[in-house]
């Protein structure tokens, strides 16, 4: 019988366990010494085995929370997280963090309970198709049935989740899979060899053309994704750019994957990056695509975008390429193995006057930046957002909902280092920051994790407050509060003639409602508060709760319109207070 | 244009749900789908049908290969390559009608497989057309086609052609090494195809 000491001795004897005691035994195969979970019925035989094992469990307040938590511990981490959840509702209610992981190619295993195998298919009670349901957003899913399977599904679910362009696997293990007994053999059960995606495809031509390509480009740019930091090339891309004086533009998931404070750092791109960073690419002869997929929030009106630029692009994903942007050179394979093959043909390039042509257009811009508009008493959340930044050092790990709060933090937060901004990009996840953050402080316990929430999302996940405080974690909480959903009211601003349906939102007192849970808290209103606030919440043993009660009706800027080109872009309006609308970049 | 993408996927419940739900996830409508078990033991092989733009090629066989059960996936696109379908088709006949049937599926080169009072069975192998215009002939006689089953298209390419991906499990070797390695290598598409 396995023993909390001893448990390990049964990975390398073959032993006769529960399929329960299996599916433990397997996780702690697999390095797995953390999980978020919810019990239930048909999940109950692992529970009861789980006190046999030395993996923490973290209780959580809804099984959505489970999957952002695994998911927040695999983005700060590198790490697989692992979610687990009983059947039927249980296994439903996973389904938004699973696609919130697979938008986001976030390595990430979830274990559900179901009935028992003689019972599927009969509507039992709490039974539900949870392997048909989450086909489309996993990347693969397992229905385990046979005790004897636990094993080597589990240990194929992790291979699968880690390996090329991670995503999350389901693995559904019924209730008598779970009962039954079997031998245990954790070297047996390792899957077969990994096998790359055949088409794969790095030839000697196509490197030695992007060589080519990158020596003749006058205005090459490049722009860095999520693939920098999945793939580990954060070095790899920055010799580039040094080398060849290239600038380099992100994505949102790609912050952190090149030091903001870099000089050749233009920010990121899209919908909401600056308007030099955007026009760069505009203006660009050479695009070179690290690790990234052309998202529509990148690119804006596609038959606009980047006409000008030759395309190289580098993605793991064969079937990424050519499906939004049509690329002049592919390079299919890991980034960091790609670059390694391409950097010894890069030799050293005159950037200067490109890099004198993006920086004379920051100028413009840079004076109608909030942070530079005098205090009219008013808080703004990219005040906040600054001195979070400022006093953090940019060394926490920010942790955002979606929405308004979520540009600012990517606008005004500059991230020196990969996984410390933990933010759902593809999916768009609110109620994301709470749960995600809870994963962050368990995948990287070194760091200090903020969340930075609006009160809509927050609002959506608030019940994790007391997770956090049964397992005595330390998080930091700022709620950017501006009374509404700030980010639709914006676009009804814009676009929906200020018809303000169903935004405006009546919210608890955050301060109080962190004191019920016996978490401190105050409430900010002013700038001049905010470093202190910030410093209190830092220096508090245990977790703290900023409200930030911001301006109500502030917009990000800039914004691209859903549907224009990357060059038509709102511009935040002076001080003598133009209509947004009427200001475009091509003044 | 149509697409026709020869698979081999690993026989279990459930593969067939991965793939259709590939095609539903595009929307787009497969047109015909053959599955039937293959030269190696676990795995089917399918032929898959469909209407889809030029382009669309690389990016559905693309997706086809990140399918963990999916082991093959070859683009027939303009290869040169046989294609066959079945059609069963019962149609009523009459003691004075029958005769002229029978010289239908000689000239059509189907076979009788059935035979009543009543009605009769016609088995049909062919290209497409070669079906349908065995179907539009007996159509000409109103009410006469009582039921039609059709296979579906199976394709498979000419000459000796072995995929990277079947030849790294160890297929065509003996044929390889009689060649002195000439078999014929299927290229990677050129990622910018």
């Amino acid at each position: 019988m396995a023993t909390k000491e001893g448990s390990n001795a049964h990975l390398n004897t073959p032993t006769r366990l529960t399929g329960a005691e299996i599916m433990w035994a397997t996780l702690t195969g697999e390095g797995v010494d953390t999980v978020f979970g919810y019990p239930g019925g048909a999940i109950l035989p692992a529970y009861d085995a789980l006190r046999k094992f030395p993996i923490r469990h973290v209780l959580v307040r809804h099984e959505q929370s489970a999957a952002h938590m695994a998911d927040g511990y695999a983005r700060a981490s590198g790490k697989v997280g692992v979610a687990i959840a009983t059947s039927g509702p249980g296994a439903t209610n996973l389904i938004t963090g699973i696609a919130t992981a697979m938008l986001d190619s976030i390595p990430m295993v979830c274990i559900t309970g179901n009935v028992s195998s003689k019972i599927l298919g009969t509507d039992a009670f709490q039974e539900v198709d949870i392997t048909g349901i989450t086909l489309p957003v996993t990347k693969h899913n397992f229905l385990v049935t046979k005790t004897e399977d636990v094993a080597q599904a589990l240990r194929h679910a992790f291979q699968i989740a880690r390996s090329g362009r991670p995503g999350p696997v389901l693995v559904d293990i019924t209730k008598d899979a779970q009962q039954g007994t079997a031998i245990f053999d954790f070297e047996a059960a390792k899957p077969k060899p990994y096998r790359p995606h055949p088409m794969l495809s790095v030839k000697d031509t196509a490197l030695a053309e992007a060589a080519e390509l990158i020596r003749n480009a006058k205005k090459p740019v490049i722009l860095a994704g999520h693939g920098v930091i999945e793939s580990g090339a954060m070095e790899q891309v920055r010799t580039l750019a040094e080398r060849a004086q290239i600038p380099v533009a992100l994505t949102l998931l790609g912050l952190g994957g090149f030091p903001a404070s870099h000089p050749l750092n233009l920010g990121m791109m899209g919908m909401h990056g600056e308007a030099w960073v955007n026009h760069a690419i505009q203006e660009a002869d050479l695009l070179i695509a690290c690790g990234m997929r052309f998202d529509d929030r990148v690119t804006g009106k596609l038959t606009d975008y980047a006409l000008k630029a030759k395309k190289i692009h580098i993605e793991i994903d064969p079937s990424e390429i050519n499906k939004n942007v049509k690329v002049d050179v592919a390079l299919i394979g890991d980034l960091r193995q790609v670059l390694e093959d391409l950097l010894p043909r890069i030799g050293g390039r005159d950037g200067a006057a490109w890099l004198k042509t993006i920086d004379a257009s920051k100028g413009a811009v840079a004076v109608r930046d909030i942070k530079n508009l005098p205090d009219s008493g008013h808080l703004y959340a990219a005040h906040v957002m600054h001195d979070l930044w400022r006093i953090t050092g940019g060394n926490a790990i920010v942790v955002t909902d979606v929405g308004q709060h979520q540009m600012w933090e990517a606008q005004y937060y500059h991230h020196e280092h990969p996984r410390t901004l933990v933010t759902s990009g593809g999916l768009g996840t609110m109620g994301f920051a709470l749960p995600a953050a809870i994963g962050a402080k368990f995948g990287s316990p070194g760091k200090d994790v903020w969340v930075v929430a609006g009160d809509g999302g927050f609002q959506m996940t608030a019940a994790e407050l007391a997770t956090i405080v049964q397992e005595k974690i330390k998080i930091n909480i700022a709620i950017i509060n501006n009374g509404y959903l700030g980010m639709v009211r914006q676009w009804q601003e814009f676009f929906y003639e200020k018809n303000y349906q169903s935004t405006p939102l009546v919210s608890p007192d955050f301060v109080k409602l962190a004191d019920a849970h016996g978490i401190p808290g105050r409430a900010v209103r002013t700038r001049a508060e905010v470093a202190e606030a910030v410093e209190q919440a830092r220096s508090t043993n245990g977790p703290f709760l900023l409200n930030f009660m911001v301006e109500k009706e502030d917009s990000v800027y800039p914004m691209i319109p859903a549907g224009s080109a990357l060059h038509e872009m709102l511009r935040r309006p002076g001080h003598r207070g133009k209509d947004p609308l009427e200001e475009t970049a091509g003044e | 244009m149509l697409h026709t993408f020869v698979a081999y996927v690993e026989d279990l419940p459930g593969v067939l749900t991965r793939v259709a739900s590939l095609f539903r996830r595009l929307n787009i409508n497969i047109n015909s789908l053959t599955v039937g078990r293959s030269e190696r033991p676990g795995l089917s092989r399918l032929t898959l049908v469909c209407e889809a733009s030029a382009e669309a090629g690389h990016r559905i066989r693309a997706s086809l290969f990140k399918l963990e059960n999916v082991v093959d996936v070859d683009d027939i696109a303009h290869a040169p390559a046989v294609t066959r379908e079945l059609a069963l088709i019962k149609v009523a006949v009459t003691p004075q009608s029958r005769s002229q049937i029978f010289d239908l599926v000689e000239v059509f080169r189907a076979r009788i497989v059935d035979l009543t009072s009543e009605s009769l069975m016609i088995e049909m192998t062919g290209v497409e057309s070669k079906i349908e215009g065995l179907i539009e002939v007996l159509r000409e006689d109103e009410g006469r086609i009582l039921e039609i089953c059709r296979s579906g298209k199976m394709t498979m390419r000419r000459g000796h052609h072995v995929s990277s991906v079947l030849r790294a499990m160890g297929a065509g070797e003996e044929a390889e090494a009689a060649n002195g390695g000439a078999a014929q290598e299927e290229g990677l598409p050129s990622s910018i195809e």
